[in-house]
């Protein structure tokens, strides 16, 4: 026979017994994809199709984890990168972050490339509380913690940057006559609207030709005629790089020199200035938030050092002008300060509330002066850039380091 | 060159199947479905998922082999049909609040209707002419989906998120699951359909143009008629299987029915046979997995690996699936002989 | 006016981008009586050849002899090797291997060079042509090759034996064997000769669009489309064809309000159907009549 005191002594242990257990598994607190010994992530990216020119970019990052797991992992545990090929496709993407999240099981979802992609995932993921970390886009909507809590962006807003050159152009050119040629897709129609955001009230006035292209025309030498012939005294170029060398270069073949100002996605000095040629190139204007590893002016950065390092032993042959190298490791960095601050709560909502919370972090690729900083009501990670100007074979940073921040509509 | 007129034999670019040899005996079938409906009851979500979008361009490779096989048109331009059908059920959807079953047959009588239009000035086309009509449709319809003018209706470059529906009265499935065997019916709907379709005087009527068209005419067959009516079913099809497309992906954009699209299905009738109905599926399963397992060999040479499967797969059975069939059932008939 | 002048200037230098490769399209049409949707990649793959020579320290004109010899033996090679067993193959698997042969060499191309565009250069100079800003002395120069090329295949077609064999072997192969035409060779001639005039239109377009693995995806369309509107059997209406798309595109986009700009490529396409629809054969290709 049991006395109520033996019973009740007995609910006692259990309840301390379930306390000292609990307070166990505060300390080791794993979601599906994390383990004593592992951290499953899932990437999609384009090896293949018309972008497979962004392959590179998951490559880098494959290339970053095992660095990583050379020099012992995270906290103790060894990071698996699980990467799919997308093709550009949404309905692909859906099928391989299906396949990532179902039967990889991954912890969550790291750098999906292209606004598209990202697009057709962003309700599953959330719906599913996936974390769906560092977009690889720069498309506004990313910033959205109030609806999409499990979406966050990495890279400057599309608009965000043209609202920077609105802001110059009203500034330093207020009676400009302005002509935009952009890419008739989301990231050109994205850098339209910043434009016009940044420029107000003037916009109307101060643009007096929207001239849009395909990605899919072999050569866009005719938008530039229709363009020289409207006459602006300033050129806004919002294309993808080689659509940038060829404006560029045609631009100088008419001996025409209107004020130009590029993209930051098209400011590579490799891959866009030094085939338009540098001699065409001098004067364009833009903005950056990341070091460009064939400007010679970083030869002696530290931070640049250690990714020269990084590629030549796990990337060895990789083309450095390629500005994907680049941004791979900065992203991938980025997750990895973001994995150490988890600590050993790799739970979905801790990576998420560790992402929210990065103070003055600055990956190794970054502007001096550009820092990570996250809080759970701003999802930009990255959202400071710096004007600069080309002169001889290199950029010339100018100015204040802008922060350009927007949350979603 | 030279204006001297040329006399050749018509051009016969499709091969002639007598229409039994389009179809499969009643005992594989009744097989194949039954393994289609058990599989997703013991199958992750994810597969089933995948399983539904095999079913969905299994639908638009057979519309391609009606086109193709049945009528002896060649079409690239198969994912036009496709995306005007998965923004018709987009646009019903989330616009207008439409159910979503409602919005197939719409879908379908929009496409019918634009593939028909479509078929009149290509009847004066034929061959590598056609192709080029057909593969400028497929060119051009991702830019008219991003038209600044149908912005407010399309989404633009943005695209559309489509709602996915729950199973209805209560049943106890996953919105995958349920999608599958609402895709299941309405595959299996359109097969029979299909069948019936090329057994019948249209389908015959078809066939004849596809063997000569010349003789087809003189025979009395209205070649005219039958041609577009061809390109009308054939469009409709892929207009319900872009329209289940989007309810099952989730989203429309115009990224999703690039002229790759229409190459896929394009391979997946080659890899299936061209004309053997059943095929169809295994043309859908080339499209969705051979990708995957390129990847799976190679990721910075998927294309290339992809592209040297292919070879594999051509060089071994030139007339597709429909070849290993063929020989299948000649060794079933050897082996009852014995 | 001066707009519309400069537009049609401009339309006549890109055209000649779409002309070249056309030339490519014609030739293999005459060759195998199909399109090869390969032909741009297999263009892009000799200009990097050429590309890589250069960079080797071969000089431009050394790079490009080099490169004809090269492409010539490779189409005659892929001919050979993946595309003779497919003879008797169904016409549209011989197509998926076109496909095949794309994906294959895009892939390869993007893996051994990368997906970075690069400078290619030109022997020609980019400076404007006789005060003309809007035609460089490299599309002036573009426009004379072609023409040089277009005689040159002129001549080929209609005065040589093997010409002639040639486009007997591809029309008529049956009554070719018969008068002994080794059919099976033009074939593989006519790949080799394809692929070489491919590398022409390679290395002259890279200057403009610059190289890299996807530069001939859209010139190929364009160079489909231009050898249709001409008619596939006619290098002369090929040519043509490519100045005429260049400059309808480039009317349309300056001067249909509204999506003239964003619709030029389905308004030339549509327009060349409309000319299709009148004229099957093409604005020059020969009508061919058929029988049952």
């Amino acid at each position: 026979m049991f006395s109520a005191r033996t019973l009740r002594t007995a609910t006692l242990a259990t309840a301390v017994v379930a306390l000292t257990s609990g307070a166990a598994l505060a300390q080791k607190k794993y979601d599906t994809g994390a383990s004593d010994t592992e951290i499953k992530i899932g990437n999609v990216m384009p090896y293949s199709g018309p972008a497979s020119a962004y392959g590179v970019i998951g490559k880098t990052e494959e290339a970053y984890f095992r660095m990583i797991n050379d020099q012992g992992g995270i906290n103790g545990r060894k990071v698996n990168f699980v990467t799919y090929d997308d093709a550009y496709s949404p309905p692909k993407a859906v099928e391989q972050v299906r396949k990532l999240v179902e039967s990889d099981e991954v912890l969550f979802v790291f750098n999906p490339l292209g606004t598209p992609s990202n697009t057709a995932v962003q309700k599953y993921l959330n719906a599913k509380k996936i974390p769906q970390l560092f977009v690889a886009t720069g498309a506004t909507k990313w910033n959205d913690p109030k609806n999409f809590p499990w979406t966050m962006g990495w890279q400057p807003s599309y608009q965000s940057e043209a609202q920077i050159y609105a802001k110059w152009l009203l500034k330093e050119k207020p009676n400009a006559k302005v002509a935009i040629l952009y890419q008739n897709d989301d990231f050109g129609k994205d850098y339209l609207k910043g434009t016009k955001d940044g420029l107000g009230a003037k916009a109307a006035s101060m643009i007096i030709l929207e001239e849009s292209h395909e990605i899919s025309e072999p050569s866009i030498d005719s938008h530039i005629v229709k363009i020289k012939a409207a006459n602006p005294d300033v050129l806004l170029i919002y294309t993808t790089p080689k659509f940038g060398a060829q404006t560029i270069k045609k631009t100088a073949e008419l001996t025409w020199k209107p004020l130009q100002i590029i993209t930051n996605v098209s400011a590579s000095v490799g891959s866009v200035m030094k085939p338009a040629g540098f001699e065409n190139a001098q004067g364009v204007l833009s903005a950056a938030y990341a070091k460009d590893a064939a400007d010679p002016q970083w030869n002696d950065d530290p931070g640049m050092k250690k990714w020269s390092a990084f590629i030549d032993k796990y990337m060895p042959g990789a083309d450095k002008t390629d500005g994907g190298y680049v941004y791979g490791y900065g992203v991938a960095q980025t997750l990895a300060k973001v994995l150490q601050m988890c600590g050993d709560d790799l739970t979905r909502a801790n990576v998420m509330k560790q992402a929210a919370s990065l103070k003055d972090f600055t990956p190794d690729t970054l502007l001096p002066g550009v820092k990570i900083n996250t809080s759970p009501a701003d999802f930009a990670p990255v959202s400071q850039l710096q004007m600069m100007r080309f002169k001889g074979e290199k950029w010339e940073l100018f100015g204040d380091i802008i922060s350009g921040d927007i949350a979603a509509d | 060159m030279s204006a001297i007129e040329n006399v050749a034999p018509e051009d016969q670019p499709v091969e002639a199947v007598p229409k039994r040899a389009m179809t499969i005996g009643s005992g594989t079938s009744f097989v194949v479905l039954l393994l289609l409906l058990i599989v997703p009851l013991f199958a992750k979500n994810f597969i089933i998922f995948q399983l539904t979008m095999l079913l969905i361009y299994g639908l638009a490779v057979l519309a391609l082999n009606i086109l193709t096989g049945g009528s002896g048109q060649f079409s690239l331009g198969q994912s036009a049909f496709y995306a005007v059908g998965a923004y018709t059920t987009a646009v019903l959807m989330e616009h207008l609040n439409i159910n979503y079953a409602l919005t197939l047959p719409i879908a379908g009588l929009v496409c019918f209707a634009f593939g028909f239009l479509f078929g009149q000035p290509a009847l004066r086309l034929s061959g590598v002419y056609l192709a080029l009509a057909t593969f400028a449709l497929a060119t051009a319809m991702p830019q008219l989906l991003k038209l600044n003018f149908l912005e407010h209706w399309t989404g633009g470059v943005q695209g559309l998120v489509v709602t996915k529906p729950d199973a209805p009265f209560g049943l106890p499935m996953s919105q995958d699951m349920w999608l599958y065997y609402f895709t299941l019916a309405i595959t299996l709907a359109i097969y029979i359909f299909s069948v019936n379709l090329l057994r019948s005087r249209s389908g015959r009527a078809f066939m004849a143009i596809r063997d000569n068209e010349i003789a087809a005419s003189a025979m009395g067959v209205d070649v005219a008629l039958y041609k577009t009516l061809a390109f009308g079913v054939s469009a409709g099809i892929t207009g319900v299987a872009g329209g289940l497309g989007a309810i099952a992906v989730q989203f429309v954009a115009p990224d999703s029915y690039t002229i790759t699209l229409a190459i896929s299905l394009f391979l997946g009738m080659v890899v299936g046979g061209v004309g053997w109905l059943p095929g169809s599926i295994i043309g859908s399963a080339f499209i969705i997995f051979v990708p995957n397992i390129a990847e799976g060999i190679s990721k910075g040479l998927s294309g290339a690996v992809f592209g040297v499967l292919l070879f594999l797969i051509i060089f071994l059975v030139p007339h597709g699936a429909r070849q290993i069939a063929i020989v299948g059932q000649q060794l079933i008939g050897k082996l009852r002989k014995n | 006016m001066e707009l519309f002048t400069n537009q049609i200037l401009a339309g006549i230098a890109t055209g000649a981008i779409y002309a070249c490769m056309a030339l490519a399209v014609v030739m293999i049409y005459q060759a195998i009586d199909h399109l090869n949707f390969a032909q741009g990649e297999m263009a892009m793959f000799s200009t990097f050849i050429s590309w890589q020579l250069m960079q080797v320290g071969v000089p431009y004109w050394g790079a490009f002899v080099l490169t004809l010899v090269f492409s010539f033996i490779g189409g005659i090679a892929i001919e050979r090797i993946l595309f003779k067993p497919l003879t008797k193959a169904p016409i549209l698997t011989n197509v998926a291997g076109f496909i095949a042969l794309f994906a294959i060499i895009n892939s390869s191309a993007g893996l051994i060079w990368d997906f970075t565009i690069k400078q290619y250069p030109t022997p020609f100079g980019s400076s404007p042509f006789l005060g003309s800003q809007l035609i460089s002395t490299h599309q002036a120069g573009m426009i004379g090759v072609t023409v040089l090329l277009l005689l040159a295949l002129y001549f080929f077609f209609q005065y040589t034996r093997m010409g002639l064999a040639m486009r007997a072997a591809a029309s008529l192969p049956e009554s070719a064997r018969l008068v002994g035409i080794n059919t099976s060779w033009m074939i593989a001639l006519g790949w080799g000769m394809a692929s070489a005039i491919g590398a022409i239109a390679g290395m002259l377009i890279a200057p403009v669009v610059f190289l890299e693995p996807n530069m001939m995806g859209g010139v190929l369309i364009y160079g489909f489309a231009a050898a249709v509107l001409g008619g596939l059997t006619s290098p002369f209406g090929a040519v043509v064809g490519g100045f005429l798309v260049g400059i309808f595109e480039n009317l349309a986009g300056t001067y249909i309000p509204g999506v003239g700009n964003e619709l030029k490529l389905p308004i030339a396409l549509a327009l060349i159907i409309s000319v299709l629809v009148v004229k099957p054969a093409g604005l020059f290709g020969r009508h061919i009549v058929k029988r049952v």
